[in-house]
């Protein structure tokens, strides 16, 4: 039988990174594919291309057997492809049907708006789903599962017959998901084809037809459901060769120099506690979304506490806000270099200085030879590759933007160093003098913190390591005490219904 | 043999003029306001005999001062990316205030001018204070500081001027020091300061990097509401320095007096290319971009051209400015 949508051969190249290699993939009538991997593995990339936002460097997507030639957003909706991203594209302050009829309002004689057909068009378009929701209610009053009812019945609005799910039940509560899980069994009825997304293998064991399992960029197996165990997938996500990659050091744990007890932030964190040592590196792995970048942005004072303890050295530290963190002895090396790390429109020797301002100046007045003899070197010892100190960041790569970011934290001497993602988005080479850098920070007697969403990379680089799932640290680990396997089950929350 | 000589010269002088239009191009992208500041007055020359003389420059640059004093407060403001609509308001409270204490020689100039000052670090702190921790926008401050600036002043003057000051105040508006008129050095003492604390100091540094992006500057342990609160005290220091320079000179404080200001301020800082976004600008570009203004004025004032017509150059060479800014920016 010809599938409905084939996707051969496909790969997309990103500056420094290979994100989808030779990638097949293939969907029939009726069926829900589910398509699952780690974070990075390239499966939104791969719908990115489905949905026409991005477009594939090589490969080809044919519909019933044709091939579609020109792929562009527009047309991709005019196939029948409807994609309900991760994070919702709702307007909040308009209406629900001004929301699903955006673009293709229905007209009046007159040119006006119709009210009464849209709210009447509306009202049919959600019948299905048995909702009680008045076309003329706005968005932003509505919850999050009854929001993704609202972006499923605008692309069926548009006579979508393949309908890509990224992660829909990430923000639903039990019941809505029950309630989810429900509207995509009749849809299947209905003959709608469904491209599902998730982390969460049981989700994907109850709904899923066929599972695809993506790492990496490629492609490793796809099975039919029931024939394939919890640790068949995860050994197939996780199981790659491991490489000289990591460059291997000796640490010498010292005194506990940050310690965190019961940290509690209401949606975000629950009773965290854990002691990162002088000389050792830290990780915190966990899916994406589990709460490690906001962990760590509490304990640096940019969000607030509602209970907890951060004790510095052994005594206890009231951290109000990122100035305070720093003039502790914190620095925290944020994930999203472009927004928090970097002023782009800035000069690498600006952004190197930016942190030390304070230390080099008397009365608020810069010593500039200082700072520029401290910025030259440390540019200098760290091998950032750039004309001048006078260029703007916003022309230098990657792996040269994120060595300003951490050039801007090692001229300031910290006891604590809080890296998030540290290298992501940055070609392998880059990747290796960053860890090297990393370790030279835990040499220097810092406790380095590094929270990683490559499972790889925190097996090899950190000492030891907390696993957190939904705010909570469930596991804490010595290097080479679990592999990754075992890792993954608890970032996924498995343990828990073992245990049960 | 005749042709293709011909053809050969043709595309040879066509090569050499595109050449030189990209050179000019490129000449006028990195340099045109000054560029642009140079060929009016060049124009200017030659139209009207009597703009290039010693008079009438120092006439220019006394008018261009009293604005271009604030302008040089809201240089900063507007490189954090916010913007200060109540510098006439404030300037119009704070001339009142030192006005007066010194009616009747009740208080000596030098406390007034003190006293005045104090009222624009004042009122200049709350819309700091407003936009950073009130989380209010910075148009929205202001514009309501506009007002209630205002009506203080009228409330303290009951609507009447204030006048009649000592010959020693009378001298900061309309005095001389070796030939050069006072506002001039205030206002070129001022450039010059701000140059420094831009460049050299901390605060300047920062008021760039907030500018550019207020989350790194967060989360690099910055006090971010305490820089971003300074800019919005210079700008009313500043605007109360020019008060003191415009009630000397008139001999008089009016509760109406620097109504209309911002737009002047706000556009002598953008034609001098600094970004309404933040970020990206120089004092000296203010300098240039309050002088041009200056010389439009004069310029069309001394060939009889209607006040009307104007407003409309003025507006046009907003928008001018802007698009040559766009420009720039895109060929980077």
């Amino acid at each position: 039988m010809e599938p409905l949508l084939k996707m051969s051969g496909i790969t997309k190249t990103f500056p420094g990174v290979r994100a989808l290699s030779n990638v097949s993939f293939d969907l029939n009538k009726g069926e829900l594919h589910a398509l699952v991997g780690e974070n990075g593995a390239g499966k939104s990339t791969l719908m990115k291309i489905l949905s026409g936002l991005y477009k594939a460097d090589e490969g080809d997507l044919f519909l019933k057997g044709e091939k579609i030639v020109s792929t562009g957003l527009r047309e991709m909706i005019n196939l029948g492809i409807g994609v309900i991203y991760q994070e919702l594209n709702l307007i909040p302050y308009l209406s629900v049907s001004e929301n699903i009829f955006l673009g293709r309002e229905p007209k009046t004689s007159f040119g006006t708006i119709d009210w009464s057909r849209m709210h009447e068009m509306t009202r049919e378009a959600l019948a299905p789903f048995k909702l009680d929701i008045e076309p003329q209610q706005k968005v932003y009053s509505l919850g999050a599962a009854h929001q993704q009812i609202i972006e499923i019945a605008k692309a069926l609005s548009l006579n979508a017959e393949i309908l890509v799910m990224d992660e829909p039940t990430a923000a639903l509560t039990g019941n809505e998901v029950e309630r989810l899980f429900e509207i995509i069994k009749q849809l299947k009825k209905a003959g709608v084809s469904i491209i599902y997304i998730s982390h969460r293998l049981e989700e994907v064991h109850t709904l899923a037809d066929r599972i695809t399992i993506l790492r990496d960029g490629e492609r490793v197996i796809t099975k039919d459901r029931g024939t394939m165990s919890n640790d068949e997938m995860i050994k197939y996500m996780v199981g790659r060769v491991l490489e000289e990659q990591y460059p291997q050091y000796d640490s010498e744990p010292g005194a506990i120099v940050l310690e965190v007890r019961g940290l509690t932030k209401k949606g975000i964190c629950s009773d965290v506690s854990f002691a990162a040592r002088a000389g050792e590196i830290f990780g915190f792995v966990g899916l994406v979304g589990a709460g490690r970048t906001e962990i760590m942005q509490t304990i640096y004072g940019y969000r607030k506490m509602d209970s907890g303890e951060v004790l510095l050295h052994g005594n206890p530290v009231k951290i109000r806000n990122c100035q305070d963190a720093v003039m502790k002895g914190i620095g925290l090396i944020p994930e999203e270099r472009k927004q928090q790390g970097l002023i782009l429109g800035m000069s690498v020797f600006d952004n190197a200085a930016l942190s030390v301002l304070d230390l080099y100046s008397t009365a608020g007045v810069l010593h500039r030879r200082r700072i520029t003899d401290e910025v030259n070197t440390m540019i200098d010892s760290m091998n950032i590759k750039t004309p001048s100190v006078k260029q703007l960041v916003i022309n230098l790569s990657g792996g040269n933007q994120q060595k300003v970011v951490l050039a801007k934290w090692f001229i300031r001497h910290c006891d604590v160093y809080i890296f998030d993602e540290p290298t992501r988005g940055i070609d392998v080479g880059a990747k290796v003098e960053i860890y090297r850098l990393m370790q030279n920070l835990a040499k220097r007697g810092a406790a380095v913190i590094m929270i990683s969403s490559e499972l790889p990379e925190v097996m090899n680089i950190s000492d030891r390591a907390a696993v957190v799932f939904e705010g909570r640290i469930v596991k804490e680990f010595r290097k080479g005490e679990l592999n990754e396997e075992q890792v993954m089950e608890y970032s996924l929350g498995l343990h828990e219904r073992r245990r049960a | 043999m005749k042709d293709a000589e011909l053809d050969v010269t043709y595309k040879g002088v066509l090569r050499i003029t595109m050449k030189k239009i990209i050179d000019y191009k490129q000449l006028l992208k990195n340099n045109g306001i000054l560029i642009v500041f140079f060929l009016i007055c060049l124009a200017l020359s030659f139209l009207s005999p009597y703009f290039f003389t010693v008079n009438n420059i120092l006439n220019i640059i006394r008018q261009t001062s009293i604005y271009g004093i604030i302008a040089v407060g809201m240089t900063f403001v507007i490189l954090t990316g916010g913007i200060d609509l109540s510098v006439g308001s404030i300037l119009a409270l704070s001339g009142a205030v030192a006005a007066g204490l010194m009616k009747n020689n009740a208080v000596a100039p030098l406390i007034a001018a003190l006293a005045a000052i104090l009222v624009g670090a004042i009122i200049g702190l709350i819309n700091g204070l407003l936009v950073t921790i009130g989380k209010i926008a910075p148009f929205v401050v202001t514009l309501g500081m506009v007002t209630i600036a205002r009506g203080v002043t009228l409330i303290y003057t009951k609507g009447y001027p204030i006048s009649g000051f000592s010959p020693e105040f009378r001298e900061l508006g309309g005095g001389y020091v070796l030939g050069i008129p006072v506002p001039v050095i205030v206002f070129v003492i001022m450039v010059a300061l701000a140059w420094f604390v831009l460049n050299h100091t901390r605060l300047g540094r920062y008021t760039y990097a907030i500018g550019g992006n207020e989350e790194t500057v967060k989360l690099s342990g910055i006090n971010l509401n305490f820089y971003k609160s300074m800019v919005y005290v210079i700008v009313g220091v500043m605007s109360s320095v020019s008060a003191l320079i415009l009630t000397s000179r008139l001999n008089s404080a009016e509760a109406v007096a620097g109504q209309g200001y911002e737009l002047d301020v706000i556009a002598a800082v953008v034609i001098g290319g600094t970004s309404l976004s933040g970020g990206r600008g120089s004092i000296i570009g203010t300098l240039i971009g309050a002088l041009l203004i200056g010389v439009i004025n004069n310029g069309m004032n001394l060939l009889g051209i209607s006040p009307y017509f104007q407003q409309v150059v003025k507006g046009g060479l907003i928008i001018g400015a802007v698009i040559l800014d766009r420009l720039r920016a895109e060929s980077n």
